[in-house]
């Protein structure tokens, strides 16, 4: 496998998981935010 | 066989010059879906109104009941990864994940169905028992294939999984919520047609894992990496069968480990938004208390990475020792903390408390692989994970009876909570003189598989 064939997958492989978990993290941060007012 | 050919092992071999980074989002993909488990609770209320809508109605299911689902649920995950350990580690990560996205998504489907017709049983069997075997079966498999990619770093690749079993929960509450709102109706609270769209989008997500995922090659290790002779007298350089496994001391004292870790951490999390409006009485509105369990999801998720990470560089052993010591001395303060009235303080403690109730779940398979090897790290992970059952039944029943009974007592109930911390830091406490009784694993049992590579 060539090197630019194994970055592509690795940025859609990894932005397939991440993009949904930072969309989690931002609203439970967001919640998180209100136990200081 | 010939049809489902391409879900075998053999047929996931990674080839020549394959990037082990490509296998992580493989494991995420199936610990984000199943860690929605962790977020069921934002339907119990809708469950107890699907009647009455507004409010509950009589033939509406109560509280108590829906509730079970829950407990149900992480039972077959601990059967499940109990009785089909071995044969995970057998068939290998793909067949595996493909079984757990048909049996987690289908299981919301059935629950689906139970909803609408407003059957509980079908609704027990379908998110609960159909649901908790895919937990189970989706649990241990990219775990385990993660330690074989990265025997460098196996706390590490073991974090990164099990990180997102936490993670999973926080995208789950917000979609779940927004899923529900979508689909309500004046007529309907969208329960049913959100359990339709979580279970195909699931089951599609966690597929793309089983399509990406791979093992690698027999005897392969990463580029410049030789396994140094080892440092810690509990580092096995065999590999040890499940049967042989399960006949030791070491593999109960680590299943002692994990439920008196669990069970001390999941009875905070059971408890906390009440807890902290109590303790702090009219100074935490239920808003700001929504708020602080969703501060310990991000610490118990962060911790899992953290403390499996670090436990690399400083051993399994001292590891759990750090949780259980330092959470027996946070468990032991916090009610003095309460007293004095910081509240951010009182954060701070139980978020680090989660981070490591987060870290004892991440840093268990990579004590395994430690004492047992890695052959059979997955079936013996299995066997081990109904400690988590246990403590998953137990400990929100423990924390609750102490409670209650406090307060039958005249205890009031801000000082209820205080007696509980202490029982706590008690089971932290035998927790570390389990730890400090794992020993090597004795060559008297050594009827072993093969040496390690």
């Amino acid at each position: 496998m060539n090197t630019e064939t194994t970055s592509l997958r690795l940025g859609i492989y990894w932005a397939i998981v991440l993009v949904p978990l930072a969309w989690g993290v931002y609203h439970t941060l967001l919640n998180a935010l209100k136990l200081f007012g | 066989m010939g049809l489902f050919a391409f879900l075998d092992r053999d047929h996931i071999v990674a080839p020549a010059g394959f990037s082990r980074w490509l296998v992580p989002p493989a494991a995420l993909c199936i610990h984000l879906c199943i860690g929605e488990v962790y977020a069921f609770s934002v339907f119990n209320l809708p469950l107890t109104r699907l009647i009455g809508l507004k409010a509950s109605a009589p033939g509406d299911w109560s509280l108590v009941d829906v509730g079970w689902i829950f407990s149900v649920a992480i039972l077959f995950l601990g059967l499940a990864s109990a009785f089909t350990g071995s044969w995970l580690d057998r068939v290998g990560p793909r067949k595996a994940m493909t079984a757990a996205a048909l049996c987690f998504g289908g299981g919301f489907l059935i629950g689906a169905l139970g909803i609408e017709v407003h059957n509980l049983p079908l609704l027990f069997l379908g998110y609960g028992v159909l649901g908790g075997c895919g937990l189970g079966i989706g649990y241990i498999s990219p775990v385990r294939t993660l330690i074989t990619w990265f025997p460098d770093r196996p706390g590490m690749a073991t974090g990164m999984a099990i990180m997102g079993f936490g993670g999973g929960a926080m995208i789950a509450s917000p979609l779940s919520v927004a899923l529900m709102h979508h689909y309500a109706t004046p007529t309907s609270l969208g329960v049913a047609p959100t359990f339709v769209t979580l279970g195909i989008v699931y089951a599609v997500f966690m597929l793309i894992g089983a399509a990406i995922v791979r093992v690698p090659p027999p005897g392969w290790r990463p580029a410049g990496y030789m396994p140094a002779a080892s440092t810690s007298r509990l580092i096995s350089d065999h590999h040890y069968e499940v049967s042989t496994a399960v006949r030791t001391p070491q593999f109960y004292l680590l299943w002692a480990i994990l439920f008196l870790n669990v069970t001390a951490g999941i009875g905070v999390l059971s408890q906390a938004s009440p807890m902290i409006q109590e303790m702090f009485h009219g100074n935490v509105t239920p808003v700001a208390a929504a708020g602080f369990v969703g501060l310990l999801s991000l610490f118990n998720m962060a911790g899992r990475f953290f403390w499996a990470s670090v436990s690399d560089y400083i051993g399994r052993k001292a590891t759990y020792f750090v949780f259980f010591l330092l959470g027996l001395v946070l468990y032991a303060s916090v009610p003095s903390i309460a007293r004095a009235g910081s509240i951010a303080l009182f954060v701070l403690c139980y978020g680090i408390i989660l981070s490591m109730y987060g870290g004892g779940f991440s840093t268990i398979p990579a004590y395994l692989k430690d004492l047992f090897g890695t052959s059979y790290v997955g079936a013996i992970h299995g066997r081990l994970l109904t400690a988590w059952s246990a403590a998953g039944v137990l400990g929100p029943v423990l924390v609750d009876y102490i409670r209650q009974y406090q307060i039958a007592q005249g205890v009031d109930k801000a000082d209820a909570y205080s007696v509980t911390m202490y029982i706590m830091a008690g089971l932290l406490l035998i927790g570390a003189l389990c730890n400090l009784a794992v020993g090597p694993v004795g060559t008297h049992i050594r009827h072993i598989s093969a040496p390690a590579e």
